[in-house]
């Protein structure tokens, strides 16, 4: 083997490569939107609602712009009145008497009516940060304030918020034969029920969100930097919704973006309202979030009261279950917010299991409070948090091993393509190896020997599993589209060999900490034979690539990756017949391995580097063939990507103070194919510790005003580096049938397992005693006592 | 006001109103941007530099409080071409993926390590409670730490 083939192969797929994007975040180089300015640039600031629901009654602006370096004042109303649209959601979900979801009017600032503490109803610019402040703090609005709804259990027995909107229902949805789940449960041997609170999440990324809106008035067109996670959807939408400008006169740019986790997915009213006044003023404005402003107006994750039961016959089988959920969609609906609940959420309720009868019904309604959408996991941790918990619950009551009633029920490699009774086809799987593997990580045998040895030190030691299954790459785009999408879900790639042999590549995907410029570059190496070094990777940038839908539920490298390899297959397409011209041969007689064009039974070989140069500078080529060797594909996959696995959590109760310690966390995951073990076990290491977050420290509350009272980083508790332990991750691989990589995707399990396997702990410690999350000091202490 | 501190070993002059921080001195004065800003609460650790010597947050020092200190920034330890071992050790153990605490978690590992003894796994999470990350789970930036303290 050459040194370049092992150069090839060391940084190929399935190599620990250590990422090349990690070279300018450790030196401080990293360019965040934050980080940018343009030389005469203004500054916004954005006036929010004090009131969880108001009627605005006027908004004087006078003394604000009275305020030295006051440039302008915009109200919600403005924008309106000046013909800038709703921000729409983006998935139509209809109710089970088939009638469309209904959607509360969303402009983009406030003009009449606020629903939510934060909400903005006018933006202030001004010449510095701090005289935009001053001039913000000038503004006089009046309220008349009105009564909010702010509880998720009561929303829909409470006073009206929208007019036409009729206890506060978004929707009714349900999913399932409720028919044939009543027959299950009318013979079960056993019913275990359950009542669940999945609490509301803040996502919190590091990077606040910001934004810098620029327009050229001599060519017309708008740039918008932003903080998103899929910029093209962003461009679509302020485009084809909102009216900013044409496609083809905004040019949206996702920089380096400091995480996301789904909050920066979505269309807020802060990018739309300064890339309008941009265009207003004629000069650039950049506006980035305070942490406070985070809180408030950061789309919220999860918040859902469930009751669920599962039928279990004599033997232990799971025959029915069905599960009923309010689902807290906040005051709007944002831009995923109606599918989180529905689609993300009711669809992955068998589970692991082969149980063959399931109904859901799920009531998303309206509050006061912000609006909820997509969190890392969008649905599936709900799911899970559902299933797995009622399962262990199930477990405990019946006196059989949790482990042990799991595996009983588990669809088996030989079942696969499987069809689940709700909507889904699992195309593979091996759910006991997981759960064989990470049971002799955790030494589960020697579980009782480690509580008892708690048990010496005043603590109680707990053991909890969840078996996951996810739904990842959401497709294909004919379905999603039926079922209510509002876009497609393919994503496009473009390989571009230069005439040098150096290789662009352009995703549609965007990385926000995910690795892609290292990963997506494996990929490329192996699959074109190129060095690895001489790969470049470009994501992010309307105005660089054709289009994209970005990044978002763990589809980066199913949907993302397929589309590179399909542009590979092009470019080795094309490259044949370049090669067979090269070597006078016919096309049928060229393979390509390794980066080389072959002619079979020959010592001939033309290096893709040679077959692109010839492809540039075509003095000898082909007659009927373009020059050049670019190519471009889109990649619809054909299926959802099913990724599951076995987290298997210890905690220790201290008896005492009550504080909960996470001390043993195993997950085993198959992700399918693996492009690089470094960033795969990061994803899961981090999903996990949200997760953990979760079931142990997160929360937002709002009071009964609608008032958050988590709205700091110092009240809402976030996982810090003494909250958490090591923790012990492994994979196991049973390759996606459907996608040419044979992937999965990585980057939400930690988060999905996790809460369900934690809270099985807790509850197992507390001797089956029930808490909701997040299970603080307080509430462990008082379940220990019994209150 | 103005005010003479030293930056990555560059003597430097600023003018900026007394109610100005030092973060923002250094991002927006100095145009060092690899310093951070993740909260409105001192909470997060994302604009930990180093004055005189130790880890602090850069979100706690006023202009006047300026004056005269040392300050070693992220981009003052090391460059593409050179890293500190701290660096180094970051990269190989993927210590990061967004990047965005990343810098200020790097300032407070080295302060952690240079000023700690016998640093085990727990020490390194204690000393790591004023940085948060929402990414990595802490778990290969404790990894990342303790291979520097093994390196001795």
């Amino acid at each position: 083997m050459s040194e370049t083939d092992q150069t090839t192969q060391a940084q190929g797929i399935g190599a620990p490569v250590r990422r090349r994007e990690d070279l300018r975040f450790i030196t401080g180089q990293g360019q965040y939107t934050d980080d940018m300015n343009r030389a005469d640039q203004l500054y916004a600031v954005f006036c929010r609602s004090p009131y969880a629901r108001a009627e605005i009654l006027s908004i004087d602006t006078a003394e604000a712009m009275a305020v030295e370096g006051a440039v302008g004042v915009f109200t919600g109303q403005q924008m309106v009145d000046d013909g800038v649209g709703d921000l729409p959601c983006g998935w139509l979900v209809k109710g089970k008497d088939g009638s469309d979801m209904k959607s509360s009017p969303h402009p983009p600032m406030a003009a009449r009516y606020v629903n939510y503490v934060g909400e903005p109803y006018a933006v202030v610019v001004g010449t510095s940060l701090a005289a935009a402040k001053r001039a913000a703090e000038s503004v006089v609005a009046d309220f008349k304030e009105l009564n909010a709804v702010v509880d998720v259990a009561t929303a829909a027995h409470s006073e009206q918020i929208y007019d036409g909107i009729e206890n506060n229902l978004a929707y009714e949805w349900a999913l399932g034969d409720e028919d044939a789940t009543r027959m299950a449960f009318a013979k079960a041997a056993h019913v275990t029920t359950i009542e669940l609170v999945n609490n509301r999440l803040i996502p919190n990324a590091m990077e606040p969100r910001a934004c810098l809106g620029c327009f050229d008035a001599a060519s017309g067109e708008y740039t918008l930097y932003t903080t998103s996670q899929n910029p093209h959807l962003e461009r679509l939408v302020l485009s084809a919704f909102v009216q900013i400008a044409p496609e083809h006169k905004l040019r949206v740019v996702a920089p380096d973006v400091g995480g996301g986790f789904g909050s920066k997915i979505f269309v807020y009213a802060e990018e739309t309202a300064v890339i309008w006044a941009a265009g207003k003023l004629a000069q650039p404005i950049k506006w980035v979030a305070e942490r406070g402003e985070s809180f408030l107006a950061d789309a919220h994750g999860r918040d859902h009261v469930t009751r669920a039961e599962l039928a279990v016959d004599d033997t232990g089988r799971f025959t029915g279950l069905k599960v009923v959920t309010t689902a807290n969609l906040g005051a709007y609906l944002s831009t995923f917010g109606s599918a989180v609940p529905t689609y993300l959420y009711g669809t992955l309720l068998a589970g692991q299991y082969k149980t063959p009868n399931i109904y859901v019904e799920v009531q998303g309604v309206y509050t006061n409070t912000c609006p909820v959408d997509a969190y890392r996991g969008a649905g599936r941790p709900e799911a899970t948090y559902v299933l797995e918990r009622i399962i262990e619950q199930a477990a405990r009551e019946l006196g059989k091993d949790p482990a042990d009633l799991r595996r009983m029920n588990m669809i088996q490699p030989e079942d696969f393509p499987y069809a689940t009774p709700v909507a889904l086809t699992y195309d593979v799987g091996n759910y006991e190896a997981s759960l064989d593997k990470a049971l002799e990580l955790i030494d589960y045998n020697s579980f009782e020997s480690r509580q008892a040895a708690a048990a010496e030190n005043n603590k109680r030691r707990g053991i909890g599993f969840a078996c996951y299954i996810e739904a990842c790459g959401l497709a294909p785009s004919k379905l999603a589209t039926e079922l209510g999408a509002g876009v497609g879900l393919y994503e496009s790639g473009e390989i571009r060999i230069n005439p040098t042999g150096s290789v662009s590549v352009f995703t549609g995907s965007h990385s926000h900490g995910q690795g892609h410029e290292t990963t997506f570059a494996q990929v490329v190496a192996s699959q074109l034979g190129i060095p690895y070094e001489d790969i470049e990777v470009i994501h992010g940038d309307t105005g660089r690539m054709d289009f994209g839908l970005g990044t978002y539920g763990s589809r980066s490298l199913a949907v993302g990756g397929s589309a590179l390899v399909a542009a590979g297959n092009k470019i080795i397409s094309k490259g044949k017949k370049i090669a067979a011209h090269m070597m006078q041969a016919d096309e049928a007689q060229i393979d390509f391995k390794d980066g080389n064009f072959i002619l079979q039974d020959s010592n001939q070989s033309v290096s893709i580097q040679e077959v692109a140069f010839a492809a540039y500078v075509p003095a000898d080529y082909p007659e009927e063939l373009e020059p050049g060797l670019s190519e471009k594909a889109f990649y619809d996959p054909k299926n959802f990507t099913f990724p599951a696995g076995t987290h298997i959590a210890e905690v220790e109760v201290d008896i005492d103070t009550g504080v909960t310690t996470l001390v043993k966390f195993v997950a085993v995951d198959d992700f399918g194919h693996i492009i690089n073990p470094l960033v795969v076990d990061g994803q899961v290491h981090g999903g996990v510790a949200q997760g953990a977050g979760q079931a142990m420290m997160e929360h937002g509350i709002y009071d009964e005003y609608g008032q958050l009272q988590t709205g700091s980083l110092m009240d809402y508790c976030m996982p810090r580096a003494d909250d958490l332990p090591d923790f012990d991750v492994d994979t196991t691989v049973t390759p996606c049938t459907h996608n040419p990589l044979g992937v999965k995707g990585c980057g939400e399990a930690g988060a999905i397992g996790s809460p369900a396997a934690i809270m099985n702990a807790v509850t197992h410690a507390l001797g089956n005693k029930d808490i909701s999350m997040p299970a603080t000091p307080e509430k462990v202490w008082r379940a220990i006592r019994g209150e | 006001m103005k005010v003479s501190l030293t930056v990555n070993g560059r003597a430097e002059e600023v003018d900026v109103p007394t109610n100005t921080l030092l973060v923002d001195i250094l991002r927006t004065n100095l145009g060092l941007t690899g310093t951070h800003v993740g909260c409105d609460t001192s909470q997060c650790g994302a604009c930990t530099v180093h004055v005189n010597g130790g880890a602090v947050k850069s979100c706690t020092i006023l202009a006047p409080q300026a004056e005269g200190l040392e300050v070693t920034t992220i981009e003052g330890i090391g460059t593409m071409d050179q890293l500190h071992p701290m660096q180094e050790a970051f990269r190989e153990c993927h210590a990061l993926q967004c990047g965005f605490c990343t810098p200020g978690m790097i300032m407070q590992a080295i302060d952690l390590v240079e000023n700690h003894k016998d640093l085990d796994n727990c020490g390194i999470r204690e000393g790591l409670e004023g940085n948060i990350c929402r990414c990595t789970g802490y778990h290969n930036i404790v990894r990342a730490i303790q291979s520097v303290v093994d390196q001795g």
